[in-house]
């Protein structure tokens, strides 16, 4: 019985591990990434930022692109969805997905904020361009 | 008139504390009346919270913050607990209501027992009226008043989320109830068959509403969030599902308890983490840790004063359990071959998944204390708590034959080759004939196989099938709620891997084509409700003789000045046709509207799984309330029915024969 409860834990442990390891996802800001080194092809996780004025680009279909810019860098991002309410110029965007091989990042899935009282928990720390 | 209220709470936090009391002393009869009168007066609380809310009284701060003149009735009176004082003030309604339901409905003949369980609960009341009072307080004036109200959030302005929250706390302080219960037990030192008996409808009570308010959230995230799915592995969803596991757990396990006299510590450990992982729950989402439309509090003091709450009665009763624990008698032995083998198999398989859900939902916020912002997605349950699950429901149909004490093997072997056929058909069928991936043919082979299985067991208790509908409530409950799991597996998997999704972008006149159906954009137009203004796309889709008119719409609250998404669903047989809309794009000098289009195959499934599970808690509770008053009834007050229950032959359910109830193989 308890070598039973034993390996149940064990095995479920391990999985837990593997899982973390294999689908924890790191958040960068674009300084964080360029201190990096810069993404390369493959690399997953959250990027966050504010979405770069003038940078939004909308194309015939349902894909757009834009820039998510902090204080010293930006990073291309590109998107096939339906924008979240508050997405705009300017406006503060955290975006999960991940980096292709002409290092744009291809995000899965855009949040952006909710409400005026509302900023993605990420940004609390990233600065602004403007600032 | 809010200060009437505001003084009835105030006496209720006294008459919580005179339960308390006498509740600890012993004094039943004293710690009940101390229990009725809470009730009376923080219901007569709430209730000037709820008439303030009504008549859109903005001198009352929270009215003013949080409701609007323009709000229609209903959502007028919801938004009395859909902010965070004043659900805090439906918490504590619901922790005195159970403490008067207890008073009411506990008839051990131990009255010294259900005094001390009285007495607990008062201890939590006490705890969560002083929080009330003196950190969240709902009945504070704003002086000046404000002309005009700043509405409710407009995303919560929806019926489903309107009775989530109640139902959520049902459950949560249902919990607390029975973490009452478990301390007595511990402070009298007994957790014995009738301790089990009287606490077994308590933890329906919690799981039933439980059930019901998570499956209501996340019914609501289907069709709100205009995401398409019905659950992310938020953080703030995990909260919810892991005091439902833990307490599914104790759902099982207290019927070895119940039958056997077995795993009592085992028990009464799960009834204490069962409330642990609800406060731990209302921490989560309460303290604005975690960011979502459930964090009403971002406010440092009242998620270190939830904590505190946590430490001081989770530590207490684990303290408590530490203590008296290893006094509490076992049952008799068994083999790992056996009844009591399979729900221990239960219990671990149930606290191990616990555990994944609680390290995927900490392990960013531990994370974060070392200086790295991380996130813990969806493939990680998927790899952890999907298959752990899986494989006891793998195991559910085969060992919930076997009988207590020891199992005969003969007919386990007899039984294992016939379902190992079934199932082996129902994989290749599902493989061949839906053209499904392995991973959701395997789901769907897993699925039917529950189904089978609780089908099987009823026909094999009642023995012949025309008895079917004499067996007791609690095994057609039992039976319910395993069917329940089949269906919402089956709903789940295919829902999850066979789901069409598809972003538009369309002009008006223009066609696509998603999973069969021909959608087109009639036109976008705009329209006006009592406190919002939307857009409301117009699709056409057709699928052969089949046609649907999906409206989405875009709602604007210039209350709140945010916009909200309201989908547009089509039911088929097969599924739900999906739509949300998007915004709006000019592309050299052509407009286009964005849709997002879903069909998510049989999503109602999932749902329906869901209710079957409530419902097959609610059999299980009135199952119960029938023998319990009976044989209560000739005990006189007082005198303990302590031989009542011989400890090795069954328990003979009222109005069923033995035979029927408790045969084995």
């Amino acid at each position: 019985m308890v070598a039973f409860a034993g390996l149940l834990l064990l095995a479920a442990a391990g999985l837990a591990f593997m899982a973390l390891r294999q689908s924890a996802n790191l958040f960068y800001t674009p300084t964080a990434l360029a201190e990096r080194g810069g993404p390369e092809a493959g690399l997953a996780g959250k990027i966050g930022g504010f979405v770069e004025v003038g940078s939004l680009v909308y194309t015939q279909g349902s894909e757009f692109t834009f820039r998510v810019v902090d204080d010293a860098h930006s990073i291309e991002v590109e998107y096939d969805g339906i924008a979240p309410a508050l997405f705009q110029e300017g406006a503060g965007v955290v975006a999960e997905g991940e980096f292709n091989v002409e290092g744009r990042f291809v995000a899965s899935r855009l949040l952006a904020k909710h409400d005026e009282n509302y900023v993605p928990r990420e940004l609390a720390n990233v600065e602004s361009p403007d600032t | 008139m809010i200060e009437i209220g505001h003084f009835a709470a105030f006496l209720a936090f006294a008459a919580s504390l005179f339960q308390s009391w006498y509740g600890l002393r012993g004094h039943r009869n004293m710690a009940a009346s101390g229990a009725y009168a809470a009730l009376l007066l923080m219901a007569l609380a709430f209730s000037f919270l709820v008439v303030a809310f009504i008549q859109s009284d903005f001198s009352v701060k929270l009215v003013g913050d949080h409701s609007h003149t323009l709000k229609p009735l209903f959502y007028k009176i919801a938004g009395t607990w859909g902010n965070h004082e004043g659900s805090m003030a439906l918490w504590c309604l619901v922790t005195i209501g159970f403490a008067v339901g207890g008073a009411l409905r506990l008839k051990t003949g131990r009255a010294v027992f259900e005094a001390k369980a009285i007495g607990v609960q008062g201890v939590i009341a006490t705890g969560s009226l002083a929080y009330l009072l003196f950190a969240s307080n709902p009945f504070l004036r704003l002086n000046p008043a404000p002309l005009q109200g700043s509405g409710l959030n407009p995303v919560l302005q929806d019926p489903a989320l309107a009775i989530h929250p109640p139902m959520l706390y049902l459950g949560y302080v249902g919990f607390s109830f029975v973490f009452a219960l478990a301390a007595a037990g511990l402070l009298q030192g007994r957790v014995d068959r009738n301790w089990a008996r009287a606490v077994r409808p308590f933890v329906l009570a919690a799981w039933v509403p439980l059930t019901l308010g998570i499956a209501l959230g996340s019914y609501w995230a289907y069709y709100e969030l205009g995401w398409g799915g019905w659950w992310f592995w938020d953080p703030v969803e995990n909260a919810s599902l892991m005091p439902w596991l833990i307490g599914t757990a104790l759902l099982h396990s207290i019927i070895v308890t119940e039958k056997r006299g077995g795993f009592a510590a085992w028990t009464v450990l799960l009834a204490v983490l069962a409330f642990c992982f609800s406060i731990l729950g209302a921490f989560l989402v309460r303290s604005g840790i975690l960011t979502s439309v459930h964090a009403f509090a971002i406010d440092p003091l009242r998620g270190s004063l939830l904590l505190g709450g946590l430490l001081a009665y989770g530590g207490a009763a684990l303290a408590l359990f530490a203590w008296r624990a290893p006094a509490l008698k076992g049952g008799p032995d068994w083999q790992m071959i056996s009844r009591e083998g399979a729900l221990m198999l239960n219990n671990l398989v149930f606290a191990v998944a616990t555990a994944t859900v609680l390290l995927g939902t900490m392990f960013p916020l531990l994370a974060e204390m070392t200086g790295r912002q991380m996130s813990v997605g969806v493939p990680y349950f998927n790899a952890t708590f999907v298959p752990i699950m899986a494989g006891l429901l793998v195991a559910l149909p085969l060992v919930q034959a076997w009988s207590w004490g020891r199992a005969i093997p003969k007919y386990i072997w007899k039984r294992s080759v016939i379902i190992g056929a079934v199932a082996g058909v129902l994989i290749l069928f599902a493989l061949g004939f839906g053209g499904l991936p392995l991973g959701a043919a395997l789901g769907v082979a897993l699925g039917v196989w529950l189904l089978y299985g609780a089908g099987s067991e009823l026909l094999r208790r009642a023995i012949t099938p025309s008895r079917i509908f004499k067996l007791p409530a609690r095994v057609w409950g039992m039976s319910l709620a395993h069917a329940g799991i089949g269906l919402f597996v089956i709903g789940a998997v295919v829902e999850t891997s066979a789901r069409y999704e598809q972003t538009l972008a369309l002009t008006a006149g223009q066609s696509a084509n998603l999973a069969g159906w021909e959608i087109t954009l009639e036109g976008v137009e705009t329209s006006e409700g009592p406190n919002w203004y939307s857009d409301r796309g117009i699709l056409i889709a057709s699928k052969g003789a089949s046609k649907a008119i999906l409206r989405p719409e875009t709602r604007y609250y210039p209350a709140a000045q945010m916009p909200t998404t309201e989908t547009a669903i089509h039911k088929t047989a097969f599924g739900d046709l999906y739509a949300a809309l998007g915004d709006r794009r000019s592309v050299d000098g052509v407009t286009r509207w964005t849709f997002r289009v879903y069909f998510n195959p049989l999503i109602d499934l999932i749902f329906l799984g869901t209710l079957l599970m409530a419902l097959g808690g609610c059999f299980a509770i009135f199952g119960k309330k029938v023998r319990i008053a009976e044989e209560a009834s000739h005990l006189p007050e007082g005198q303990l029915p302590e031989e009542d229950v011989p400890e090795d032959k069954p328990i003979i359910t009222a109005g069923a024969p033995a035979s029927v109830v408790e045969v084995e193989e």
